[in-house]
């Protein structure tokens, strides 16, 4: 099958004015080449700084790489123009650890989620509103909740504002970086389900950025891991678990706390 | 007195604590906590977002926010009630006996200062040392956080290093002068995994070394597998399961901590195949309002183990097994 995304030899170079060494460059992403079927879930895990979000930015068409193409829709969108992009970042949505910062506070939870569409001015203000309706349900937000604002909502709640928002322009991309990592493990299990759901009902393609190996072991069908900006490692959870070969691997899978293991806890292993 | 001597480091019992909306109306974010830290122990403090985690963190030190009121209870420190302390000793007590991490490394830290000056800032406010003995602890203290490289990690400015690196040296403030006492509120919620056990590392070692008790607060149960020596569990403010680390995360004895360890994903053993994207399980319901609390187990509207005794009060402590203490009518409450 056709992967829905393909990124080959993708770079991203930073120029460092702020350290001791200005003009330093950084390369936050150094040939990084993979890609994913449509409809099913890679996992990118890794150490602070390795690049996640930097490579994030860039299939969002929010950064340019500096050089690199990323196949997408038959078409190399690192190549695109600004005119060219407006087609496709809708189709591209990310969604960020802490939702309250990326919501205006000032409007309803209704107002969130069409934003886009009236930006896009692509319907009618009924058929707007109704899909709006339709999405806060769809993400368990009830319609008595429509009309409030963000600061009414929990944590998880804002989580799921956030997915309805980014789902509003039915993208086919959505790129999670560290959606799950802000919330209480019961809220976290609730919102991983709920994006389990919508993949098998949107047909919906997954980039999930975390750093909790056994949710991306979980949640993903393939894992891949960076370390300096480099994919250092990619394949299934089991295998790649199971038997990581590069140093970045083992040291991620010895640091998860996964001892909790040994301990059994009921209805776990 | 030395801190050997004594059983309890940290006596608190029957603590209430309110806070209060400007009509006045009252939301208890703590109700009737009770429980003991040892000399050097580590406990840890389990509970989720809205718990009450940040309010117990903040009332041991008695800092709560103005709207907020410790009502009823004892906070017995080194002997000493806290709730009877006066405003200068409570002054000579935090920072020099009890400490408090907070949970956002970044803004802790002067950007344009070097980390050793601003370890040694701590003391000096702090600490009744003439220059030279000052200088003697601020060497040990980093030299007891950062043994492979002191002096670099010293004259380096924060925005030189790492989350992790960044997070020690809040930790060697809050240990410059020798509390006994450690308060760390989710010190590792904004941190990568590595970055993460490396701090628990240097909280391992902090007990080892300096023989602080610390009280470490999280909301995730697998942070305190093989470093917390006791877990206590929050609900709603209220503690609804205590007890050794292996007995309450192996052996739990309450429904909701049942149900929260069960909310995890599957361990990496193996990487189950069968079990990759499904469903996990939930706790059906969100956490309870503080306003809206009925009469009864606080757990109740969402137990799927309640029965008829579960609504006509709150249960009691009660302790099934050595040192592990249960408030389920299910053990009799
Ligand atoms: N705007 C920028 N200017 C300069 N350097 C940057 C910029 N953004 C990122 N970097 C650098 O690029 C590298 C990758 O950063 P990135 O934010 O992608 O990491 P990450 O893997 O998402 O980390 P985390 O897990 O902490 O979110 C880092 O060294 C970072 O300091
Ligand atoms: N300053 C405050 N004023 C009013 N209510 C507060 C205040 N701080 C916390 N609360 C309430 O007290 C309860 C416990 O909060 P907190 O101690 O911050 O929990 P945690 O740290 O476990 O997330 C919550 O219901 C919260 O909304
Ligand atoms: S007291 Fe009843 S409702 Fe509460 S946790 Fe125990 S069984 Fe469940
Ligand atoms: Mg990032
Ligand atoms: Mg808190």
């Amino acid at each position: 099958m056709q992967p829905l995304i393909q990124v080959e030899s993708l770079r991203k170079h930073y120029r460092d004015g702020k350290g001791l060494d200005s003009g330093h460059v950084v390369p936050a992403l150094d040939e990084v080449s993979f890609a994913i079927a449509p409809g099913s879930t890679l996992a990118l895990v890794g150490e602070s700084g390795s690049g996640k979000s930097t490579l994030a930015l860039c299939l969002a068409c929010l950064e340019r790489p500096t050089s690199g193409r990323i196949w997408f829709g038959g078409r190399n969108i690192a190549a695109l123009c600004e005119k060219q992009l407006r087609a496709v970042r809708p189709q591209i949505q990310l969604v960020f650890q802490d939702p309250a910062s990326s919501l205006n506070p000032r409007f309803t939870a209704l107002e969130i989620v069409t934003e886009p569409l009236v930006l896009q001015r692509i319907w009618k203000r009924r058929q707007t509103r109704e899909w709006g309706v339709a999405l806060l349900e769809r993400v368990g937000l009830s319609m008595e909740m429509a009309g409030r604002r963000v600061g009414e909502f929990s944590g998880g709640q804002r989580q799921r504002l956030a997915i309805a928002r980014a789902l509003s322009l039915e993208p086919k991309l959505l790129i999670l970086d560290e959606a799950l990592s802000a919330l209480d493990c019961s809220v976290q299990a609730k919102i991983a389900n709920l994006l389990l759901e919508l993949q098998s009902s949107f047909a919906l393609t997954y980039l999930f950025i975390t750093h909790d190996l056994a949710m991306a072991a979980h949640f993903a069908d393939e894992i891949a891991v960076m370390d300096r900006g480099r994919i250092v490692e990619q394949g299934i959870p089991e295998k790649l678990l199971g038997s990581p070969q590069h140093e970045a691997t083992r040291c991620l899978v010895a640091a998860t706390p996964g001892s909790i293991v040994t301990l059994n806890i009921p209805g776990v292993c | 007195m030395t801190t050997g001597d004594i059983e309890f480091i940290l006596e608190v019992r029957n603590l209430h604590v309110a806070y209060f909306s400007r009509a006045r109306v009252a939301s208890s974010a703590v109700v009737d906590v009770s429980f003991d830290v040892r000399p050097g122990e580590i406990l840890g403090v389990l509970g989720e977002s809205g718990s009450g985690k940040s309010t117990l963190a903040t009332c041991l030190l008695r800092l709560l926010p103005a709207n907020g009121e410790i009502q009823q209870g004892s906070i017995l420190f080194e002997g000493r009630d806290l709730l009877q302390a006066t405003p200068r000793e409570l002054e000579s007590i935090r920072g020099r006996r009890i400490a408090l991490i907070n949970q956002e490394p970044w803004v802790a830290l002067h950007p344009t200062m070097r980390v050793g000056d601003q370890v040694g800032e701590v003391l000096a406010a702090h600490e009744y040392l003439d220059k030279k003995s000052r200088r003697e602890r601020l060497r040990q203290v980093l030299e007891g956080l950062f043994p492979a490289e002191t002096n670099r990690i010293s004259f380096s400015y924060p925005h030189q290093l790492s989350g992790g690196q960044r997070q020690r040296v809040l930790i060697a403030q809050a240990i410059a002068c020798g509390p006994s006492l450690v308060i760390a509120d989710e010190p590792t919620a904004s941190v990568d995994s590595a970055t993460q056990r490396e701090i628990l590392t240097v909280f391992e070692s902090l007990r080892r070394g300096f023989g602080v008790a610390i009280i470490l607060i999280t909301h995730n149960p697998s942070l305190l597998v093989g470093l917390a020596d006791r877990v206590l569990v929050l609900y709603a403010g209220r503690v609804v399961e205590i007890g050794p680390t292996e007995s309450v995360l192996s052996h739990s004895l309450h429904p909701y901590t049942q149900a929260l360890l069960r909310c995890l994903p599957p361990p990496l053993c193996g990487a189950n195949v069968v079990n990759r994207k499904t469903k996990l399980p939930v706790i059906a319901g969100d956490a309870p309002k503080l306003n809206t609390l009925s009469l009864g187990c606080r757990f109740e509207p969402r137990c799927e183990d309640r029965f008829e005794p579960c609504r006509t009060r709150e249960p009691l402590p009660v302790s099934p097994a050595d040192e592990h203490v249960v408030s389920c009518f299910k053990f009799g409450g």
